[in-house]
């Protein structure tokens, strides 16, 4: 988890800088970030040589030929994708890793934000590096690159014997599998997507093709003895390390943990499951008719629905709650409870409850592009024209809202009880 | 079995190789599996009414084309296929299974315009799809598309571009882009824009400069626009036509989830035939959306909508005589005739109609992953369309305006061929051309 415990929670409004100036000469500057804690802001700026970060209306002093995919990471450093002379690599605060590539992308960070990682091809082979370090062997292809929540390690799909075009035949035995911190796995399977780590990052699943038809669950290199119709991404209950994953079965969708089905295959879809921290709750979103969409918390579904999407489900810290974005033709609202918020928005984004589980907050988009931050229903009193995930402070009383007003980027640390 | 499921085997290695693995067990089950617990209504109301009249005959490009022989006729790739199955119960050989494979993926182009014809709306090409499912469940698919089957689950994209390729190629572009527009990027996973543009991986493949030109007119239409950094921007489906309606899902899902992550209001797609039918009809289907969960509009209305709205503006006309080919997907499919027609219309002064047109219009025949069964099965559509080169020669065009990249395939191979002296040109290309450039430098 970020630890926002030493953050500035001061009630009250700080301009942090105004985000078109840059003690540089620029062509144009774009795309603002705002940094976590809310007291930077990079915008990408052009200048005549090429690409530049600004930081707080401060220039790297960098050229690149190419610049883009500015973040920051959950401890506030900020990492960008640049390349010098056809080579890429990562900048992290204007400091590029030694390490060049062939080319750099998806930048992923630990939960804390110590370890920053990303996907690397070099001479046409592709892994993963940490921390500007290559981890493991380099493959013929990869992709679904995956880190830990510590950061410790890696996985991804890679492939793991050569075919040559079109050869169907060669492709349908198993070319690809799972390598995780750059070593593959024995078993070659059709297709593998989405490897995800155990919370505490010793072990890992993901979905699994044994043939065009067969799909299952793998974990650390053994798959499941029952195949299904299809699959969707595995998850671990984080207190008793089973693997639960929505498996298809005679045209509806169920749940099973361990190759066992669970919830019985009554859903037209079902999909994004979620455990509470401490395991008891397992909620996921379906649709019990179709085209019809809600939560469902341990098999039971909420009563109310919408009819076009749900989705970024979120359970709380105590596991008692959760909350999901709701849309219903062309709006928005947030889900919660069993019970739709009133207000409906031109977009919402993904619900962050607060530590003691009482508040939900979300970042939402109002007619006209006006962005703010609403909480459980309610809305900021102020717009932006840019804004960006609301954080709670630890003792939940108050939220930190990061924005763009008139130009000039403003850390707002808010009550929850002001909206 | 009949003489004319058999009359014109063409070698594929998807179709040969495979069938030696069935068994007739096999066989029984996987078609039972595929009426019995998978169509159901629809597919028993079809074959109940169906009186046998003929009638639809003649709606089928390759009826027409191939001398009115009636294995091409729609009743006769149906009675050659899942009639056949249907009343045998399932027990038919593995050399009726081969056969009924290269009818359905290489003689039909799921194009429905024999829908039109059937006096009890019969619809032939859904029909072709459940026979292309139970081949697909049988593994006897052509090579060539189950290639870009399998590149879209490996891949999620059907040309096997890699994710570094695919950012490589937008930023390349970019650059050229930038020395005619100054100000122009290529917006990448940019949360937040209005619109995420998807286009089929052909076009990082093979036709970059369509990117800069769709980049282009975003920026003078002064668009709020992103293209994703990551798998989920490739908005086609072959996994729909091969008959793998479970990586046609997976595929769909991608695609929607990336436009979700990157919170657009809506998604613009290319000039792409099938991808659209992919959305608005089979993939958000398959999922559990009874509408697309994000809209998503097809290139003509979108470029519809910028010239009425005054966004981008007529700079140059064309002069020589053109026509307008109404892709079936699109026309047929989702009624964009006229819209397409009105941006054509904008920058030619001087348009002939084909006959007939709009939805009664001739399919390409390239669709439906025709094209995409390769080289073996080429002449099959080639000689399957001369009614279409008579119809495209009738109007003495010189360019064709056809809003779809399959359809440019198959036009391609039908104007060289017949030896016509046309063009063909994208909306795209025509905007990009003629309209208005005021951020550029000269
Ligand atoms: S769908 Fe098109 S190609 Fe297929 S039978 Fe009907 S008219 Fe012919
Ligand atoms: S027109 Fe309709 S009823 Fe007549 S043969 Fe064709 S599909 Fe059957
Ligand atoms: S490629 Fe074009 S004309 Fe041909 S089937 Fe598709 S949309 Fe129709």
């Amino acid at each position: 988890m970020m630890d926002t415990s030493n953050w500035d929670w001061e009630k009250g409004v700080k301009v942090i800088s105004k985000i078109n100036d840059c003690d540089a000469e620029t062509e144009w500057l774009t795309e603002p970030y705002a940094s976590p804690d809310g007291e930077k802001v990079a915008v990408l700026a052009k200048t005549e040589e090429g690409f530049d970060v600004c930081v707080n209306a401060k220039a790297w002093g960098q050229t690149f030929d190419n610049a883009w995919y500015p973040r920051f990471s959950p401890d506030g450093r900020l990492t960008c994708v640049a390349s010098t002379d056809m080579e890429w690599t990562l900048a992290v605060d204007g400091e590029p890793w030694p390490e060049t590539y062939g080319y750099i992308w998806n930048t992923m960070f630990s939960e804390k934000g110590d370890v920053i990682a990303a996907a690397i091809q070099q001479d046409g082979t592709y892994g993963m590096a940490i921390n500007g370090e290559q981890v493991g062997e380099l493959y013929e292809t990869a992709s679904e690159f995956t880190l830990s929540a510590d950061g410790k390690r890696t996985a991804a799909v890679v492939q793991v014997q050569s075919m040559d075009a079109a050869d169907i035949f060669t492709f349908q035995q198993g070319c690809y599998s799972v390598a995780v911190d750059g070593q593959a796995w024995d078993i070659k399977v059709v297709n593998a997507w989405t490897p995800t780590f155990s919370p505490d990052g010793s072990r890992v699943a993901a979905q699994m093709r044994s043939s065009l038809y067969d799909y299952t669950i793998i974990v650390d290199g053994t798959p499941w003895s029952k195949n299904f119709a299809m699959v969707w991404d595995p998850c671990f209950n984080p207190k008793t390390g089973t693997v639960v994953a929505p498996v298809r079965m005679a045209g509806k969708w169920g749940m099973a943990e361990n190759e066992q089905v669970i919830w019985d295959p009554v859903y037209f879809q079902l999909w994004e499951q979620k455990f509470s921290p401490d395991g008891n709750n397992l909620y996921a979103i379906c649709a019990p008719q179709y085209g019809r969409w809600t939560v469902v918390h341990n098999n039971n579904t909420w009563n109310v629905l919408v009819n076009t999407m749900l989705t970024d489900l979120t359970v709380s810290p105590d596991g008692q709650r959760a909350a999901a974005a709701a849309k219903e033709k062309d709006k928005w609202t947030i889900m919660a409870d069993d019970a739709l918020w009133p207000q409906w928005y031109d977009m919402v984004w993904t619900p962050v409850f607060s530590p003691d589980s009482k508040h939900i907050a979300t970042k939402v988009e109002k007619p006209g592009k006006k962005l703010t931050v609403a909480i459980d229903g309610k809305h900021y009193k102020e717009d932006f024209t840019h804004c960006w995930e609301p954080v709670f402070s630890p003792d939940s009383q108050k939220v930190l809202i990061r924005g763009v007003q008139g130009g000039k980027f403003k850390r707002i640390v808010a009550k929850v009880n002001e909206f | 079995m009949s003489e004319a499921a058999t009359a014109k085997r063409i070698a594929d290695p998807g179709l040969d190789q495979s069938i030696e693995k069935l068994t007739p067990d096999r066989i029984e089950a996987t078609i039972l599996r595929v009426i019995n617990q998978e169509n159901s209504a629809r597919l028993k109301t079809f074959v109940d009414t169906c009186v046998h009249c003929a009638l639809c005959s003649e709606a089928c490009h390759y009826f027409m084309s191939y001398d009115r022989n009636p294995r091409y006729a729609p009743v006769g790739k149906v009675k050659n296929t899942l009639w056949e199955m249907i009343r045998c119960k399932g027990k038919v050989s593995k050399e009726f299974i081969r056969d009924a494979a290269q009818i359905a993926y290489t003689e039909c182009n799921l194009c429905k315009r024999c829908v039109h014809f059937c006096p009890f709306g019969i619809d032939t090409a859904y029909l072709m799809t459940i026979v292309r499912r139970i081949c697909h469940l049988l593994g006897v698919t052509p090579q060539y598309l189950q290639d870009t089957s399998h590149s879209h689950s490996a891949t999620f994209n059907q040309m096997w571009v890699k994710d570094d390729e695919w950012m490589d190629t937008l930023q390349w572009q970019e650059e050229e882009a930038r020395d005619e527009f100054p100000g122009l990027r290529i917006p990448l996973d940019k949360e937040g824009a209005d619109i995420m543009y998807s286009v089929i991986a052909p076009e990082p493949k093979f036709r970059a400069q369509l990117i800069y030109q769709a980049a282009a007119i975003f920026h003078e239409a002064g668009s709020d626009w992103t293209m994703p950094a990551s798998p989920g921007w490739d908005n086609s489906d072959m996994a729909m036509f091969s008959g793998d309606a479970e990586m046609m899902g997976r595929l769909k899902r991608k695609h929607f989830d990336t436009a979700r992550r990157l919170r657009v209001k809506k998604i613009v797609m290319g000039e792409c035939g099938h991808a659209y039918r992919s959305v608005y009809d089979m993939g958000n289907r398959w999922l559990g959306y009874k509408e697309m969960p994000i809209p998503i509009i097809h290139a003509i209305q979108f470029y519809c909508e910028l010239l009425r709205a005054g966004k981008i503006k007529v700079g140059s006309k064309i002069k020589e005589l053109c026509t307008f080919h109404d892709p079936c997907n699109t026309v047929r499919g989702m009624g964009l005739h006229e819209m397409g027609r009105e941006v054509a219309r904008a920058f030619c002064p001087n348009m002939v109609e084909m006959h007939p047109n709009r939805e009664h219009n001739y399919c390409c025949c390239a669709g439906g992953g025709v094209i995409n069964c390769g080289p073996p099965h080429k002449m099959t559509r080639v000689h399957g369309n001369s009614i279409k080169a008579e119809q495209l020669k009738a109007t003495g065009a010189k360019i064709v305006i056809a809003p779809c990249h399959n359809c440019h395939g198959g036009l391609e191979d039908i104007i060289h061929h017949y030896k016509l002296d046309m063009k063909l040109m994208f909306l795209g290309d025509i905007i990009f051309e003629h309209m208005q450039k005021p951020g550029a430098v000269e």
